[in-house]
């Protein structure tokens, strides 16, 4: 089965005048299709400047980034929006909704940046109706985010990663702002998304979080230090 | 950019304005001055040219006025020396020019003085005019009863008056005024014939006061001269002040507009030959159109610095406004970028924003301007009566100032309103293209 994303030697170098810091040094990584991934490390190991790679938001300084079969890792800023637009889906500590709109809008918004403009049809709605349905927000459609908790607005942000039915979502501390009963809903809800099919990868400094993947992925100055996969010893060697 | 997708990005242009009502209103209110100047600006100069166009038509296009001026005090020549002083047109005048300009095809000699008009005991202070049979074509005049002066009449010095419409109804306010007799100084005179009511002109640069023919008696222009005289005494204060004056005016038409400018050449050239001192001027009513032009630029220059300055400040308010909005919204921006929108969607949502905004505020400036002539005649009700004290001596500008009725010109609406949205491109454009620009990653960690 074609991988859904692989990473051959990415370094991700700053320029910051006198010195340069490199934040990637060369990862390499096979994300297979309905695989889910928990990227951890402290600060500053890289695990942000990856996913930052991973979600088309940034170019590689070197290196390789092939997504569904395309290499995207040179790519302009045009065909990059396109691609975030169509194969990845979003998931952010902060939720990350649009303050005026309501559930249903946010979870329509990526559809406004289709390719070529396409008119909302009917059945745009009925699936942005039915991905709410699915996050348990049917009777929350017309609610804004600040009238919601915290967990549903982390649902909405679920949904609307779903709506242009993307390669891989892209999970950025999804937890990060929510008690523990509320993470765990979550992470239940992303475990059964991955059941159905869907590649997700996500950044996590917890634990207990990082356990709901099946596998763990260990970054430190920049490099995969170590990799596990739940259940398993750590083997010290990469999954296949 | 489709029509729909167009409409989409206008409607959430909309609903982020109406997010910060206060805010976007204040913003608008530089572009609602300056669109409703412009407008106002448009309308006067509209309204000028109106008045003007009418005006000539009353004084006629074809006429070239000549009248008589008294020379400026102490400027005296050999004729005044000691007596009574003479100046201003002479019935030789009248024939000379009569006579050797061949573009003249009409002349009408014009003696004018106020005086007091009875009728049993009901009097009126009115303007005696000694005119001949030319006088009411010349003046665009009509009689509703009677008839006009003839040449019968000239002849045979007959005393015989017709009355302006507010004369002949404030002597006879009941009764039927011809046949009656009217008595001006110590003569009789029977009355003939009403003219009908007639809007008074203006005047035309210093030269030409506005006329109220209202208030006017006319009689044989010999029947004038014969009863009353050229010298003519006047008390005033501490004696009698008195002037010696043949004719008022001559109002000359010629057949073809074309000629109007030449013709008045010659007649300035003629007269200058024989009067030592500037004791006339020729007036030609096409030169209203110059002095509504004048007029039209005063506005044009206070008005146009006030659109644009208003414009232009509002403009940078905007751009001000704008800029802010998309620090505020940094973070919606990041979000928008990691969801696929383009840098070009990014501007061309605050671009769309902008020009939301301007263009409301045009609409606004815009049926303020169709106000225009409402506030107008607020303004004009005020100077009149504050700041020029209305009655006394008014410049012919503050004249026609006082007479003239803005028009807003319906092409100047789609004008005003495109100025607005260009007020909005321009202004726009630098916030759009900063916002379109942030780095997506910064963006979202934007707090």
């Amino acid at each position: 089965m074609k991988p859904a994303a692989q990473v051959f030697d990415l370094q991700k170098h700053y320029d910051l005048g006198p010195i340069v810091v490199k934040a990637l040094r060369g990862v390499t990584l096979e994300f297979p299709s309905g695989d889910f991934v928990a990227i951890m490390g402290a600060s500053g190991s890289g695990k942000s400047t990856l996913l930052n790679l991973l979600g088309g938001l940034d170019r590689p300084t070197h290196g390789r980034y092939i997504l569904g079969g395309v290499d995207v890792s040179q790519m302009n800023d045009v065909e990059l929006s396109e691609i975030r637009n169509q194969m990845l889906g979003f998931i952010f500590q902060a939720y990350n909704l649009i303050p005026q709109y309501t559930v249903l809008e946010n979870i329509a918004l990526p559809l406004q940046y289709r390719r070529g403009y396409p008119p909302i049809t009917t059945a745009d709605e009925d699936r942005c109706l039915e991905l709410a349905r699915k996050v348990g927000l049917g009777d929350r459609l017309d609610h804004r985010p600040f009238q919601l908790s915290g967990g549903q607005q982390q649902r909405v942000a679920v949904a609307r990663a779903l709506v242009n039915d993307p390669q891989i979502i892209l999970a950025d501390e999804p937890t990060g702002n929510l008690d523990s009963a509320t993470s765990n809903e979550i992470m239940e809800m992303l475990t059964a998304l991955n059941r159905e099919g869907r590649t997700i990868v996500m950044v996590t400094h917890e634990p207990d979080i990082a356990e709901y993947a099946r596998r763990q992925i260990v970054m430190r100055d920049g490099v995969v230090a170590r990799e596990t996969v739940s259940g398993m010893a750590d083997h010290g060697a990469p999954f296949h | 950019m489709s029509f729909a997708r167009f409409l989409r990005t206008v409607q959430l242009g909309l609903k982020s304005l109406l997010l910060h009502k206060l805010r976007s209103g204040l913003t608008m209110l530089g572009i609602v001055f300056g669109v409703f100047s412009v407008i106002a600006m448009l309308a006067i100069g509209e309204g000028a040219s109106a008045q003007a166009q009418k005006q000539i038509v009353a004084l006629g296009a074809t006429n070239i006025i000549v009248r008589s001026i008294k020379p400026i005090e102490g400027s005296s020549s050999a004729a005044n020396q000691g007596g009574t002083p003479r100046y201003g047109l002479l019935r030789s005048d009248y024939r000379r020019l009569t006579h050797t300009i061949p573009t003249i095809i009409n002349a009408l000699p014009i003696r004018e003085l106020p005086r007091e008009a009875r009728h049993l005991k009901r009097t009126l202070n009115g303007r005696l005019v000694g005119c001949t049979a030319s006088y009411l074509e010349v003046n665009h005049l009509n009689v509703i009863s009677g008839r006009f002066i003839t040449d019968a009449d000239q002849e045979n010095l007959a005393n015989v008056v017709v009355l302006a419409f507010d004369v002949a109804h404030e002597l006879f306010p009941i009764e039927e005024p011809i046949g009656k007799t009217v008595q001006i100084d110590t003569v009789f005179y029977s009355v003939v014939g009403v003219t009908a009511e007639r809007t008074p002109s203006a005047g035309i640069g210093g030269s030409l006061t506005a006329q109220d023919f209202n208030k006017d008696l006319y009689i044989p222009i010999n029947t004038f001269r014969a009863r009353i005289g050229d010298e003519v005494r006047t008390p005033k204060q501490g004696g009698m002040d008195s002037e010696h004056v043949e004719l008022n005016q001559i109002t000359l038409s010629v057949r073809d507009v074309k000629d109007v400018m030449i013709t008045s050449d010659i007649i300035r050239d003629t007269l200058q030959r024989f009067h030592a001192e500037k004791d006339f001027a020729v007036v030609v009513p096409l030169e209203l159109l110059k002095q509504a032009d004048q007029l039209r630029q005063i506005f044009n220059v206070v008005l146009g610095s006030i659109a644009a300055i208003s414009l232009i400040v509002g403009g940078i308010g905007i751009m001000n406004i704008m800029l802010a909005t998309v620090t505020e919204r940094t973070r919606e921006i990041g979000i928008r970028r990691a969801l696929g929108a383009k840098q070009r969607d990014i501007t061309e949502q605050f671009l769309t924003e902008t020009i939301v905004l301007s263009g409301s505020g045009g609409v606004v400036g815009i049926l303020l301007g169709l106000a225009t002539p409402l506030a107008f005649q607020l303004v004009r009700w005020f100077t009149m009566n504050f700041i020029l004290d209305g009655g006394g001596a008014m410049s012919e500008t503050s004249r026609m100032f006082s007479e003239m009725s803005p028009t807003v010109a319906l092409w100047s609406l789609p004008l005003a309103f495109g100025i607005s949205v260009g007020i909005g491109v321009i202004f726009g454009l630098y916030p759009a293209r900063a916002a379109a620009r942030l780095d997506p990653i910064e963006a979202l960690r934007h707090e």
